[in-house]
């Protein structure tokens, strides 16, 4: 039923054409929080007048001559083929006019390249599929997944309805909090394979290469809550990446960065001591959800013929610590989780797989023994 | 041959072997540009229905049918299937039946090589198709196959690989055989010069070919390399880069897009004339801002990688480069303007495809254009706004000139008529249903949607779901297509085919001196008059 009515609505959309009913979604590029966003909106604008322009010219020409020079109302055709003057004429406008859009265009291209002079520097690292972000001048240190209630939605056969989920594939459970006024600059890199970071309100995009450094920058006057996605695929999760960056006044961030420097005092501190099982087991369904149910599926039954079931899996049933390895190092489409989570989230999700899933191996591994081996765990994407 | 047909004597004007043998060993252009063709069409609806697969994921937010792996899958084989199974041999194919009959030769130069490229072909095409039905799925890192993502495929990347391999040395094949054909088989007469504009913009397309499918063949053997024997070339740890991937293949690449419309050009430059019943307008223009076509198509590859960290001289080289392009694409579209201003038009269903051509290919164009601008591009770079351009740059313009070359030359090939009144039935869905499906996705793409996703957030729904709407009218409006070169094949109309077919057709090029159908074997003597009104 709900289907049917929004076909319907789609098919009253078309026979109405364009201009009604329109106001949740746009048409047109946004203009930005940015002098960056804002200055490619008006090149943007720019050159889609100038085409807008050229195309009126042309095809009005072309459907002038198709309604008056045709065979049915007696149009004789002329035998002419060429004409230098004309020819020469519609080789130079053209060029006058690219002339015209490159001025600005290279004009913008300098500013939004130039990260000199920047207050604060971020480095993003894509991973699959999620965002690490660490504050290079204060080492706050964190990964940003895909929210809770999107991830339920966003599941296969999952049955609910998007639209019961705010911002329904574009939020995250910890967003990018940067203060205003700050120039920004990001460094970008990948611990996998290439992610392209984008939020469309700042106006740029740049791609995260493993191996490699890219820069970028922004400045953001107003405080407020800016969205975006990965925008390079990098397989099965590509869509379920998002970027939330909020901006806030310097006293807020200042504020922010202190809750976050004890919240990470805190969780070294549960690291350090010892965990029961069931505690672990606990803990590890909700890692298990954000970080391995959308291949190994909730219930770990897998997907016969591309992701193995880990339900009565030989791995999972199998030595602990060679599953540890496996979960830590990856394999094929499986990413590495070793640098990925933290000792806590990774003791508790192996504990989780053995205990539960259906399996009862019966043990479990400490954070500590974790924490030990992540020590000696050559770094990913040679980055740091 | 001779031993088929041994109560013969006449050994010049033996017919075809019979049975389906005759389709596995000819060396007739005729036949073979029919296989080509078929197959093509074949290919076509085998692409179209994974495209179904994608717009019915994305007709609603939310997973409804398939896992995101399988999508990508789809995204990449659709992709792959559509240029290097439908568009390119389509083109091949026409190339096959046209090039000789419109220089006056006997047949291609290289007949038993000719057979060889074809049966290579669907080789290597069933080769990337077996991959679907392999352990890890078939790739699903976009046609592109960038690595490092590529080289997490399962079981199928091997396979995929050597049947890119394939496919390049049947591509090379074809395009030598192309030029072979055009240098040394002209008739008496026929100058380049004066030779029809199919023929210049495909003889420049086989130079592509040469020069790019060993660069795509390289690159994924670099991949193959880097997977199974130990080297480094596009991974860091070992000293080498991703990004150098990206640059060999859009060097391949950007040709590439310009294999499947510079021959698209040159069937525009055929059909308007005939139906505006004026030459040519600009003829010599035309050939010349084919090739500077070509010749900026190999210095502005990394027009695709804009976001990809360049220094700024790169960048800015770049997008002047590009921005040069519109100078001979838009020289094209003024003549075909021109060459229809004070005419004496119809409109067959091959001129309606045709201007509807030239119309949705210049709004490509001018995405193109937009998108060459390097800044702006930070903005549209992968998202649907590129999906928008380069469908338009295809679907209406590639692939309607495939249609409109289709009946143009159908009652040539076949001696019969189509259905005039289900050919423009079939254009007029297809016109619209093609607008609805990719104008929508320009406003996608500006609002913010990434491209290669399965699932979107809720804002873009509704335009999401007209572009459906339009994608499954635009594919069912094919089976018209289908139907309509079955019914010709088999006997048309009835009506009676002159040779000309269109009127004083014979003026603008030799095919149409000849019977329809020709027979097997034409231009066993070369003609005497070579038509110029063309020029």
């Amino acid at each position: 039923m709900k289907k049917t009515k929004q076909l319907f609505a789609g098919l009253i959309l078309m026979a109405f054409g364009l201009g009604t009913a329109q106001a949740a979604y746009t048409l047109n590029l946004m203009r930005g929080v940015t002098k960056v966003s804002n200055d490619l909106y008006d090149l943007h604008m720019l050159i889609l007048w100038v085409c807008v322009f050229i195309g009126i010219g042309v095809f009005g020409t072309m459907f002038y001559s198709i309604y008056h020079h045709r065979k049915s109302k007696g149009h004789k055709a002329e035998q002419f083929h060429e004409n230098t003057a004309v020819e020469i004429a519609w080789t130079i406008i053209p060029t006058l006019i690219l002339i015209g859009m490159a001025i600005p265009a290279t004009k913008a291209m300098i500013e939004l390249d130039n990260v000199q002079e920047s207050d604060m520097s971020i480095k993003v690292t894509g991973h699959q599929w999620k965002w690490e972000y660490e504050y290079l001048d204060n080492g706050i240190h964190f990964f940003s997944n895909l929210d809770e209630g999107s991830n339920k939605v966003r599941q296969v056969g999952s049955g609910l309805d998007p639209r019961s989920v705010p911002n329904y594939l574009l939020n995250v459970d910890k967003p990018l909090v940067i203060p205003t006024k700050k120039k920004i600059r990001f460094v970008f890199t990948s611990a996998d394979v290439i992610h392209s970071w984008w939020v469309p309100d700042l106006g740029w995009k740049k791609d995260t290469n493993p191996g490699f450094i890219n820069e970028s920058w922004t400045s953001v006057d107003e405080p407020g809550t800016y969205r975006g996605q990965c925008t390079e695929l990098c397989g099965k999760d590509h869509a379920f990446m998002p970027i939330v960056v909020i901006a806030m006044n310097e006293p807020e961030y200042n504020a922010w960065v202190e809750q976050q420097k004890a919240a990470a005092a805190a969780e070294a501190g549960s690291a350090g001591k010892e965990w029961t099982k069931e505690d672990l087991v606990a803990k590890g369904k909700a890692v298990y959800e954000t970080n391995c149910a959308s291949c190994h599926m909730p219930d770990g039954a897998g997907l016969p013929g591309t992701f193995p079931a880990l339900t009565a899996s030989p791995v999972v049933t199998g030595d602990i610590n060679a599953q540890v390895k496996l979960v830590s190092e990856g394999k094929g489409m499986m990413p590495a989780f070793g640098k990925v989570l933290s000792a806590v989230d990774f003791a508790a999700v192996v504990t989780y797989t053995r205990n539960g899933l259906g399996n009862s191996v019966g043990d479990a591994i400490q954070p500590l023994a974790i924490q030990a081996l992540q020590s000696g765990i050559p770094v990913a994407g040679k980055n740091e | 041959m001779s031993a088929v047909v041994a109560e013969h004597d006449d050994h010049h004007d033996h017919g075809p072997a019979k049975g389906l043998l005759r389709w596995v060993i000819t060396t007739n252009h005729k036949d073979i540009g029919t296989l080509y063709l078929l197959f093509a069409l074949a290919m076509f609806f085998v692409g179209g229905a994974m495209a179904m697969v994608i717009r019915a994921e994305l007709f609603e937010p939310g997973m409804q049918f398939v896992n995101p792996q399988f999508f990508n899958s789809m995204t990449t084989m659709h992709a792959l299937v559509m240029v290097f199974g439908a568009v390119m041999p389509a083109f091949v194919g026409l190339a096959n039946w046209m090039i000789p009959m419109m220089i006056g030769a006997p047949d291609m130069a290289l007949p038993r090589m000719n057979n060889m490229s074809f049966w290579l072909l669907v080789a290597g095409v069933l080769l990337l198709a077996s991959t679907l039905f392999m352990e890890g799925g078939a790739p699903a890192s976009g046609w592109t196959l960038y690595p490092p993502l590529v080289l997490q495929t399962g079981k199928a990347l091997p396979f995929a690989i050597f049947s890119v391999h394939l496919l390049g040395i049947s591509s090379i094949m074809g395009a030598i055989n192309i030029i072979a054909t055009i240098f040394n088989m002209r008739a008496p007469g026929m100058t380049l010069m004066k030779m029809p504009m199919f023929v210049w913009t495909w003889l420049i397309t086989a130079f592509l070919l040469i020069a790019i499918m060993p660069v795509f063949a390289g690159a994924v053997t670099m991949l193959l390399t880097d997977k199974f024997f130990a080297t480094s070339f596009f991974d860091a740890a070992g000293g080498g880069d991703p990004v150098l991937y990206q640059h060999i293949f859009w060097f391949f690449g950007h040709p590439e897009v310009y294999v499947m419309i510079l021959p698209t050009f040159g069937v525009a430059s055929t059909i308007i004339p005939v139906f505006a019943r004026k030459p040519l307008f600009g003829y010599s223009s035309m050939v010349h801002a084919t090739a500077a076509i070509a010749f900026l198509s190999f210095i502005v590859w990394a027009h695709h990688m804009f976001t990809v960290g360049m220094p700024i001289a790169g960048e800015l080289y770049f997008m002047y480069a590009t921005m040069l392009i519109a100078i001979p694409t838009g020289v094209k579209v003024f003549n075909w303007t021109a060459t229809m201003w004070k005419g004496s038009m119809t409109f067959e269903t091959p001129m309606l495809f045709s201007i509807a051509f030239v119309v949705l290919f210049t709004m490509g164009g001018f995405t193109g254009l937009m998108m060459s601008v390097a800044p702006a591009d930070f903005q549209y770079h992968d998202t649907y706004f590129i999906v928008a351009h380069f469908h338009y740059t295809l679907v209406p313009a590639s692939i309607f000139i495939l249609m409109a070359a289709g009946y143009f030359w159908l009652p040539k090939w076949t001696g019969h008529m189509y259905d005039e009144r289900i050919g423009k039935l079939h254009f007029w869905l297809s016109v619209i249903s093609v607008n609805v499906l990719f104008f929508p996705q320009h406003f996608l793409g500006l609002a913010g949607m990434p491209r290669r996703i399965p699932d979107y957030a809720v804002q873009f729904a509704d335009w999401n779901m007209i572009s459906s709407i339009g994608g499954f009218i635009f594919g069912a409006s094919q089976l018209l297509f289908l139907y309509i070169v079955i019914h010709t094949i088999k006997g048309g109309t009835g009506e009676k085919v002159t040779s000309e077919v269109w009127e004083d057709a014979a003026k603008h090029s030799l095919e149409w001196t000849l019977p329809s159908p020709p027979p097997y074997h034409t231009f066993t003597t070369p003609p005497t008059v070579i038509p110029t009104e063309h020029i």
